[in-house]
This record gives C-alpha cells, structure tokens and sequence, in this order.
C-alpha cells in the first residue's frame, strides 16, 4: 500500500511538473522584457498593438458567429435523428467526423478551387465573400465537437417522451424546440461553442491560406520576429481557454435543475 | 354516439399487424383499461387516439369528431407517461402551467389553475420544486396535474404506475380513480396489471394479438370470461381435462367420478373439455349436495397472510385453490393427502 501510493504521488508530481513548469517558464520570460526587473511590458506593447486588438476582434467575431451557425445547424440536426431517424446515427456521425480526418488544408485548397474568380461562384473574389469562406470552413472544422457535445446532452435527457409530452400539451414543433429541447441541452451547447470558440481563436490554416487578418496568423507572425511578447501572448491564450473552462463549470453549478452531484 | 369511438381501428408496423380491427365506444365520463401482455398492441391503441401513430385504417371519433388527421397538439388530450416525462428545466408549477401558457391563457388564470391543480393533487407547497427532488410517486402526480391542468377532453394514461413502488402504487391507484370521479373525464387507462385494472376500471377491454377479446365490467371479465385467453389472464385458472358422457346435459367425468354441469356442451360425447375453475371456486375438504370432491396430495403451500394459497396434484394436474386465514385452523402440511370440492355452477366453461 505504502509503496503504491508513493509512485501515486510521484507519478502526480511529475505529471504537474511537465505541465506547469514550461507554462512557469513562459510567464517568467514574458515578464522580463524590461532589463533587471521584472514588469507586465511585454503585455502592455502587445495589448497597445493595434494589430492585436484588430486581429482579436475579427477571431472573435468569426468564433461567435461559428458557434451560432453551429448550434443552428446541430442542435435540430442532432435532435430529429435521435427523435425520428435513430437508423441514420451511424451515418451522420460519420459525416461529422470527417473534418477530423480531413486535414484543414485540403479543405482550403478545396475551397480555393471551388470558389476562385473565375468559378461560378467567386466568393473569393471579395473580403465579404471570403469571409464568408471563412465562416464555412470553421463552422465545419466545429462540427464534431458541436456535434458531440449537443448528442451527448440529448442522450441525458428522453427526447422521444418529453417531446411527446409537450406535443399532448399542445406544443408546436418551435415551441418543444425553445422551450423543452433547448433548455434541456444548454450546457452541451455551451461546451461545445467553448471548444469552437477556442478552435477558431487558435486557428492558423484556413485564415493564412484565405489570407484574413484572424488572430492565428498574427500570433505566427509575431512569434517569427518578436521576442518577449510571444510569450506575453501565449499567456493570455492561455488565460483566455482557462476562462473559457471556468465558465463552462460555473454555468453547470448555477444550472438550478441539474442532477449532477456538486 | 359514444364520446371516444373507435371504429375497426388497424395498425401494421411492415408485416407485422399489431392492432386488428379494434372498435370501442367509450361514454363521457367512463374509465376503460386496455389490459393485456406486452405486445397485445394496447399502448398501440392510446397513441394512435394521442396522435402519435396513424391508424392503417379505421377511425377515431372524440366527441363526434375525426381526429385521425389531427396533430397530437391539436386533439385537446391530456398524457401521463411511464416515465413521468415531466420537463426537468421546469419547477412543478411551471411544468403544470406549460399547457395552459401554450393556449396563452391569462396569467392570473394559470396560477389560479396551477394552485387548484397543486392542492388537487395533494402537493400544495411544492411548486417551486424541480422534478429531480422530488420521489417517483410525486413526479407522477405532477404529470397528472400538469395532463389535466388545460382541461383536455380525454385523459390518457399510459402505465402511468408501472414504474413506482408497490406500495405508492396501491395508494396512487385509488387517488387517480378518485380524481378522476371528482373531475368527470373519460380517461384510458394501459396496464399489463390485471389488479389495477380490477380494481380502478368501469370497463376493461381484455386484448390479445392485436385483438379485443371482451369488453366488459370488471365484474363481468372476471367472472365470465368470454375466451380461454381472457379467463386465464385475468386472474388465476386451473384447467382440469374432462371427458365429456353426455354434452346435452352436460355430464363429463374426471377420474372416473361424474360432475354434472347442467349446460349443454358444443363438444361431442366422448371428446376432451377443460373444465376452468377460480382458485377462490375451490374449497379445502369434501362438501355434500352438489359438489365435485376430488383426492389430491398436497404439493405446495404459500402462506400470504390473510390468504392462503395450496397446490395440490391430482388426476395428472396441479390445482391451486384460495382459503382465508384462520387463526384457529393451519394449513395442511406438503405430502399430506387432502379432498377438495368445488360446485359445478362455478365452472367456467370458454371458447378457444
């Protein structure tokens, strides 16, 4: 018992190790831009950087419109498969997790191809037109964690009953969706719109290759000519997904209807 | 015309036929089971009247209309489920007011129902709860209250006790019949349960293989079975194999000793009948006048307390007969050799 538990602890230590101390390292370089002391300098040029809160913004953006083109298109999706086409699981899961094994850069080259100026429809033509390129191919690299996310709360809940119930009720199909569906699945959504938000803030292929003024190719661009505020950077990305989990746990213990032991 | 009528009701799911040619006619106010095995096609039956299965053939008629073509949400029915199905985001308030908002009724008229609904049910104070903290037999009386809140004309319930405890299921039975009385709505109710459907039913339609097999008081089913499948379902029946002498007076033997059965028999002479008889129809010990007394040696006795329940072998069978407890009088011990005897009015004799 008493050997066990010392490569238990041992095996903890380590494993914290490994994870914080690079993420130590970081912070402290980040700090030491400013010679003999250590200050938030580096923090303050990147955080003045018009660049940096031109780019965020624009990811920013990209990312709630993901996840709302996201939720749109899954949770009705997920919902009518499981409700009334329970044969068809196999297959939309399949197309779901395609954009896993389909690497972001064919699917850019793809759309490069498909929607050039000369094609029928030159979406590339324009900056609305390839922003709109760009929403696309992120609400379809979000597609499996959407999906996943949405299908795992509807599996907590008897989607068939309850929507029965409420169409005895006299429910319309909008009404089981907002007000018994929806409800009902809110922190799935919320998981999955913090993993497509946190894809879209990272992501660098998609916006390089549409040539988009995204976060991704501005973090690249100052991590290839900049010293300290990488660094500065990748501690607040850091910051940013850590808030992101925050939240989705603060959500879930707020929820006042949940089961789940707290 | 009755107030719920249907009329030679079918359903096939592929090949498969699941309800063959139900006709029923429910009068206002009446409270029918549709009692039978898993499979009978009964839970069939309630959702095509709900809405939620459409009808091969046949129609639905609820007070003189046609609601074959109707949506579940237009046929103005309250559901109760098994699975309490009660909307987990919603306090039980919310959850009884959610039809009635529907409808866009006034709000103060929703909270007025809601507290009448509430006290109906026995759960005045706790409306602010969500169903999680609440027990099986609560939840359950919530989704009545919330099924009855907007005043639907039918009340469909749908095993509503299957999932509770034998005890809150007993109390409940008799506090859903009683609201029901108190309301005066035509209610359905679905159970494999032959007690519940006893005890609760005004009529009982005994299903079997997507058929009604008889349609009658409980009373009445019970007592005279219409089928060899209804008399055996309902209730428990031994089945004695006897020779029929004579079928038009009804005199049959078994073991060598004549029991006259005074009816007429559609089996010739010399053929097998099978004589059905309640447990409760048997009595422990031979009886004079005009009874059967058969010898049989005692095989089982299970001892429920006010009612005992013996298993005797005899002539190639196995009889279970009923007696109450008696303090005074213990039952026969296993191998001992006992007589019953069982009059021969209280033989019930059914079709195939």
């Amino acid at each position: 018992m008493k050997v066990n538990r010392f490569w238990s602890w041992a095996a903890l230590t380590f494993g914290l190790l490994y994870f914080f101390l690079p993420l130590i390292g970081t912070f402290e370089f980040s700090l030491r831009m400013q010679r003999g002391v250590y200050s938030f300098e580096a923090y303050r040029v990147v955080l003045a950087d018009p660049a940096f809160r031109a780019t965020f913004a624009y990811s920013v953006l990209l990312a709630v419109l993901t996840i709302i083109i996201g939720v749109v298109i899954v949770v009705p999706t997920a919902y009518w498969v499981r409700l009334k086409l329970p044969r068809l699981r196999p297959i939309v899961e399949f197309i779901t997790l395609l954009p896993l094994v389909i690497p972001a850069i064919v699917i850019v080259f793809g759309y490069i191809r498909l929607y050039n100026t000369s094609s029928i429809l030159p979406l590339t033509g324009t900056a609305t037109g390839t922003n709109f390129l760009l929403l696309m191919g992120y609400s379809v690299l979000a597609l499996p964690y959407m999906y996943r996310a949405v299908d795992t709360g509807l599996r907590a809940i008897d989607v068939a009953t309850l929507t029965e119930a409420a169409e005895s009720l006299g429910a319309s199909w909008f009404t089981i969706m907002w007000r018994v569906i929806l409800p009902n699945v809110s922190v799935a959504i919320l998981s999955g719109a913090f993993l497509t938000f946190a894809i879209v803030i990272g992501e660098f292929t998609l916006a390089a290759l549409l040539n988009r003024p995204a976060f991704g190719p501005y973090l690249q661009l100052i991590g290839a000519n900049r010293a300290y505020e990488p660094a500065a950077l990748a501690v607040i990305a850091f910051a940013i997904t850590w808030a992101c989990m925050g939240l989705i746990a603060l959500v879930t213990r707020l929820q006042k209807f949940t089961q789940v032991p707290r | 015309m009755a107030f719920l009528d249907v009329s030679n009701l079918q359903k096939s799911f592929g090949p498969t036929r699941v309800v063959r040619g139900v006709s029923l006619a429910i009068e206002q106010g009446e409270f029918v089971t549709l009692l039978g095995p898993s499979g009978c096609g009964k839970t069939t039956i309630l959702r095509m009247v709900a809405g939620f299965e459409t009808p091969t053939s046949g129609t639905i008629r609820i007070d003189g209309r046609d609601v074959v073509n109707l949506r579940p949400s237009q046929r103005n029915i309250g559901m109760v489920f098994q699975a309490y199905a009660l909307f987990p985001n919603m306090t039980v308030a919310e959850n009884v007011a959610f039809g009635l908002r529907i409808a866009g009724a006034a709000k103060s008229e929703i909270d007025g129902r809601v507290t009448e609904m509430l006290a109906l049910i026995g759960l005045p104070d706790l409306g602010a709860r969500y169903p999680f903290q609440m027990s099986g037999g609560q939840q359950q009386r919530v989704a009545l209250a919330r099924a009855l809140a907007a005043r639907p004309k039918l009340l469909l319930l749908d095993e509503p006790l299957s999932a509770l405890d034998h005890k809150i299921r007993v109390s409940l039975r008799t506090e859903i019949r009683a609201i029901q009385r108190a309301l005066g709505i035509t209610t359905i109710f679905v159970t494999h349960d032959q007690e519940e459907a006893l005890s609760m039913s005004d009529r009982i339609v005994v299903m079997n293989a997507g058929v009604a097999e008889q349609i009658g008081a409980p009373f009445e089913v019970y007592n005279r079975p219409a089928t060899r499948f209804v008399a055996a379902f309902v209730g428990t029946l031994n089945m004695l194999d006897a020779r029929v002498i004579d079928s038009a007076t009804g005199l049959v033997e078994i073991d060598g000793q004549p029991i006259l059965l005074g009816r007429t028999l559609t089996a010739s002479s010399g053929a097998t009948v099978s004589l059905n008889l309640r447990p409760e129809a048997i009595q422990l010990g031979a009886r004079d006048g005009h009874y059967t007394v058969l010898r049989g040696r005692v095989e089982d006795v299970s001892f429920f307390g006010s009612v005992v329940r013996i298993r005797t072998a005899l002539a190639g069978h196995v009889v279970a007969l009923d007696m109450f407890n008696t303090a005074s009088a213990p039952p026969p011990r296993l191998g001992e050799t006992i007589d019953i005897s069982f009059a021969s009015a209280d033989v019930l004799l059914t079709a195939d």
